[in-house]
C-alpha cells in the first residue's frame, strides 16, 4: 500500500496547476483560522466617517520625499458640491504608519478569547485613518476583515456539505447497487424524482424551510444540509454502478459464503474499495458547494448579518449603479473564483492521480 | 459405502430464474447425497448447472427473482426457506466454500490475515491472539512457507497459486462439515494445478468433512473423486464411482466427454469434440434435453425425458438407452 501512496503524491506532485492550488487552498484555509487575527478591524463594527470608501493607496514616501516606510494618509470626506456625492480626500501632510501587530479592535479567537491584537493595521483611531485594502461598505466596514471572516463560512460549508453529501451518497448508492432488485429501482427512481426539479428553486424552497428566528450557526449548519441534501445524487448514482460490479467480485461472495452481514460487507468491502473515487468527488464538488452557498446567499435566503460570507458580501453589489460607484464590492467574487478554480485543479490533480489506469507516469 | 453417514442429501433441488427471455432452469430437479468424508465430484460444460447447485446449497441465489425449491437436507433441517440470520450459521462455519478464482477473492484492501481473521471471529468463539495462532497453524498444516510472514502480505503480493492455498486454509479454518470447490483449479497454470490438488489430496485423508468438487476437467476428477455427478443442461445424467464411469461411461454425453480429452493417439489429427452447444437455459430442448446432439439418439427422446436407469449396481444414468431390457 505504501508504494501506491507513494505513486500518488508522486504523480499529483506532476501536475503543476493542481499543486499550485493546494498551496492557494492552504493559504486560505490558514487565513480564515485566524481570520480575526489577520483581519485589521472588527468585521461588524461600522465606521460613520469611511461610508463606501474606497480602498486607502499604501504610500512609502512622504511629500517632503523623505522615506517613511509603509504608510497611509488620513482621509478627509467632503461632499461635491454639485452632485452632493460623498468624496474622499487624502491629507498628504499627515502619515499613518502601518504597523505589525497592532492593537485594534477587540474580537474573540476562536470564539473563547477575547483579544485586540492584529496582526496588521495602524493605530489611529478608526475616525480619522483607517487601512481599508478592500475599501469599505456602507456601513463604513473594512471589506478586507469581512472578506477575511466570509471565507470561513465559504470555505467550510463546501468541506461540511460535500462530507454530509459523499457520506448519505455513498450508503444509499451502495445499498442500492448491493441489493439491487426492488430497492435499487426504489432509490434510483427517488433520485430521478429529486433530479428532475430544478435546482436552484429547490434550494430556494429548502432554505425558505430555515426558520428566520434561527441564529447564524444554525441558519449555517442548515444551509450546510440544504447543499447537501442536493448533493448526494450524483455520488449515489456512481456508487450504485461500482457496487453492482463490486458485488460480482469473488471477495463479496467470499464474505457472504463466510456468513459476514450485508451490512458489514457494505461498509468493509464496498465504500472502502471505492474510497480513491469518493476522495475525488468529494474534492470535485466542493465548488459546486461553494457556489451553491453563494448563490443562496446571493439571494437573500442564506447567510444572514450578521454572519457574513463571500456570497452574501456579493449581495451588496446586485445593482449596477453600486458597481459603478463603488466597484470594490465585487471583490468577494473574486475569491469565489480563487477557491473554486483552486478546488478544481486539485480535484483534476487528484483524479489523474489515483487513476489506476492511467499509466503514463505509473513507472 | 452403506454404513457411512449421510451429511447432505439434496431432493428435486430447482433453482429458476425468471428473465425477460423467458425462465432459466438453470438447475432442474436435481437429487443426490454426500457421506461424510467423500469427495463428489459434479462435471458438466461451462453453463449447465454446477455453480448455481453450489450457490443454492448456500443459498446465496437471492429468492426473488430467482427460485429455488426442493429440499436441501443438511444435519437433519432443510436449508431451503431457513431465515437469512440461521443461514449464515451454516454458511461459512458449516459449509464453505472455495473460489474459481484466488486472485479476486480476496479484497485488494486488506491483508490475508485479516481476511482470515474476519472469518474466525464470525465463527469461532477464539480470542485474538488464538486466533491468529490456529490461523498459522492452519496454514502451515497445507505446507505454506513462512506462514507468519504471508499473515501480514497482502493479495496482490502473492502467487495465485499461494492465494489458492490461503482460500483452502480459509474453508479450513472453521473445519466445516463440507467443503464446495467451484473449479478450484482452471485458474491457475498447469503445475499449480497438480500442487493444488495434491493439497486436497492430502487434505482427503486428514480431515473429516466431505467435499463437493465442481470442475469440468475430467482429469482432475480421476485425480481426486470418489463418486462422480455428470451434468448436462441443469441435469444429472449419470452418476457413478470414479472407476465405473472412466471404465464405463453409458451416457452418450459422458462418452462424448471422455473422448473429448487431449490424448497422445490423437496426434496429428483433429481433436473429437461433441457437435454443437450447450443449449441456453430459456430454450432446452423437449425431451431429452442432449438429444439434439446426440449421436444414438432415438424417436423416443424428442418426445420425452429419461428417468434414471440404474443397469449396474451404484450406476445411475438418465438415458433411454437403458431402459430395462434394452441392451448396452
Amino acid at each position: 500500500m505504501e508504494g501506491t501512496t507513494a505513486r500518488i503524491i508522486r504523480s499529483f506532485r506532476k501536475h503543476k496547476l493542481g499543486v499550485f492550488g493546494l498551496v492557494v487552498l492552504a493559504v486560505l484555509y490558514l487565513v480564515i483560522l485566524f481570520a480575526g487575527f489577520i483581519a485589521p478591524y472588527d468585521f461588524t463594527q461600522s465606521h460613520r466617517n469611511f461610508v463606501y470608501a474606497p480602498s486607502s493607496k499604501i504610500r512609502f514616501v512622504d511629500e517632503n520625499g523623505k522615506w517613511r516606510g509603509p504608510f497611509i494618509c488620513a482621509m478627509k470626506k467632503s461632499r461635491d458640491p454639485v452632485t452632493y456625492q460623498v468624496v474622499f480626500a487624502e491629507d498628504t501632510s499627515s502619515v499613518v504608519p502601518i504597523k505589525l501587530f497592532v492593537r485594534g479592535e477587540e474580537y474573540k479567537v476562536w470564539g473563547l478569547l477575547k483579544t485586540n491584537l492584529h496582526l496588521f493595521g495602524v493605530e489611529e483611531l478608526p475616525d480619522r485613518a483607517m487601512l481599508l485594502l478592500f475599501g469599505a461598505d456602507r456601513f463604513g466596514r473594512d471589506l478586507f476583515s469581512r472578506v477575511v471572516v466570509g471565507g470561513q463560512v465559504s470555505m467550510t460549508v463546501g468541506l461540511l456539505g460535500t462530507f454530509l453529501s459523499v457520506f448519505i451518497g455513498a450508503i444509499v448508492g451502495s445499498l442500492s447497487g448491493y441489493y439491487g432488485g426492488w430497492v435499487d429501482v426504489l432509490i434510483q427512481r427517488f433520485i430521478e424524482l429529486l433530479r428532475s426539479f430544478p435546482r436552484i428553486p429547490l434550494w430556494l424552497a429548502l432554505a425558505v424551510t430555515l426558520p428566520p428566528s434561527w441564529p447564524s450557526t444554525w441558519v449555517y449548519f442548515g444551509i450546510v444540509t440544504v447543499l447537501s441534501l442536493i448533493g448526494w445524487m450524483g455520488v449515489a448514482r456512481v456508487m450504485r454502478g461500482m457496487a453492482l460490479s463490486l458485488r460480482e467480485k469473488e471477495f463479496v461472495l467470499a464474505a457472504r459464503v463466510t456468513g459476514v452481514p450485508s451490512m458489514k460487507i457494505i461498509t468493509r468491502h464496498l465504500i472502502p474499495n471505492t474510497l480513491s473515487y469518493l476522495v475525488v468527488v468529494s474534492t470535485l464538488s466542493i465548488p459546486g458547494m461553494i457556489l451553491g452557498e453563494s448563490a443562496i446567499s446571493f439571494l437573500g435566503l442564506g447567510i444572514k448579518e450578521p454572519m457574513t460570507s463571500w456570497g452574501l458580501l456579493l449581495k451588496q453589489a446586485q445593482s449596477l449603479s453600486e458597481l459603478e460607484s463603488h466597484p470594490w464590492l465585487m471583490i468577494p467574487g473574486i475569491f469565489i473564483m480563487i477557491a473554486v478554480l483552486s478546488y478544481n485543479f486539485v480535484g483534476d490533480a487528484l483524479r489523474d492521480a489515483v487513476d489506476p489506469y492511467r499509466t503514463v507516469d505509473k513507472v | 459405502m452403506t454404513d457411512s453417514e449421510r451429511i447432505l442429501t439434496v431432493l428435486n433441488l430447482k433453482t429458476y430464474f425468471g428473465t425477460p427471455e423467458g425462465i432459466v432452469r438453470a438447475v432442474d430437479d436435481v437429487s443426490f447425497h454426500l457421506d461424510r468424508g467423500e469427495v463428489l465430484a459434479l462435471v458438466g460444460e461451462s453453463g449447465c448447472g454446477k455453480s448455481v447447485t453450489a450457490h443454492s446449497i448456500l443459498g446465496l441465489i437471492k429468492a426473488p427473482p430467482a427460485k429455488v425449491a426442493g429440499r436441501i437436507v443438511f444435519g437433519g433441517q432443510d436449508l431451503i426457506g431457513l431465515p437469512e440470520r440461521e443461514y449464515r450459521q451454516v454458511r461459512g462455519k458449516q459449509i464453505s466454500m472455495i473460489f474459481q478464482e484466488p486472485m479476486s477473492a480476496f479484497d485488494p484492501l486488506y491483508t490475508v490475515g485479516q481476511q482470515l481473521m474476519e472469518v474466525a471471529k464470525a465463527h469461532m468463539p477464539w480470542e485474538e491472539s488464538e486466533a491468529r495462532e490456529r490461523i498459522i497453524d492452519t496454514l502451515k498444516s497445507i505446507h505454506i512457507p513462512e506462514p507468519e510472514k504471508r499473515y501480514d502480505e497482502y493479495p496482490h503480493e502473492m502467487s495465485g497459486g499461494m492465494l489458492q492455498r490461503i482460500m483452502i486454509a480459509m474453508a479450513l479454518i472453521t473445519s466445516p462439515d463440507i467443503i464446495i470447490a467451484d473449479e478450484p483449479t482452471t485458474a491457475l497454470d498447469v503445475t499449480i494445478q497438480a500442487q493444488v490438488l495434491n493439497l486436497m489430496q492430502n487434505l482427503q485423508s486428514s480431515y473429516r468433512g466431505s467435499i463437493i468438487f465442481i470442475t469440468h476437467d475430467l482429469g482432475t476428477v480421476a485425480e481426486i473423486a470418489d463418486r462422480v455427478h455428470v451434468m448436462y443442461a441443469g441435469k444429472i445424467v449419470e452418476k457413478a464411482s470414479v472407476v465405473e464411469l472412466f471404465d464405463n461411461p453409458l451416457h452418450p454425453y459422458t462418452s462424448g466427454l471422455l473422448t473429448s480429452r487431449v490424448r497422445r493417439e490423437y496426434k496429428g489429427q483433429d481433436l473429437p469434440y461433441i457437435e454443437g452447444y450447450v443449449p441456453r437455459a430459456y430454450e432446452f430442448p423437449e425431451g431429452c434435453r442432449f438429444h439434439p446432439r446426440c449421436p444414438k439418439a432415438m424417436e423416443k427422446c424428442k418426445a420425452a425425458r429419461p428417468p434414471g436407469f440404474e443397469p449396474a449396481p451404484d450406476h445411475t444414468v438418465a438415458c433411454w438407452l437403458f431402459e430395462e431390457g434394452e441392451g448396452r
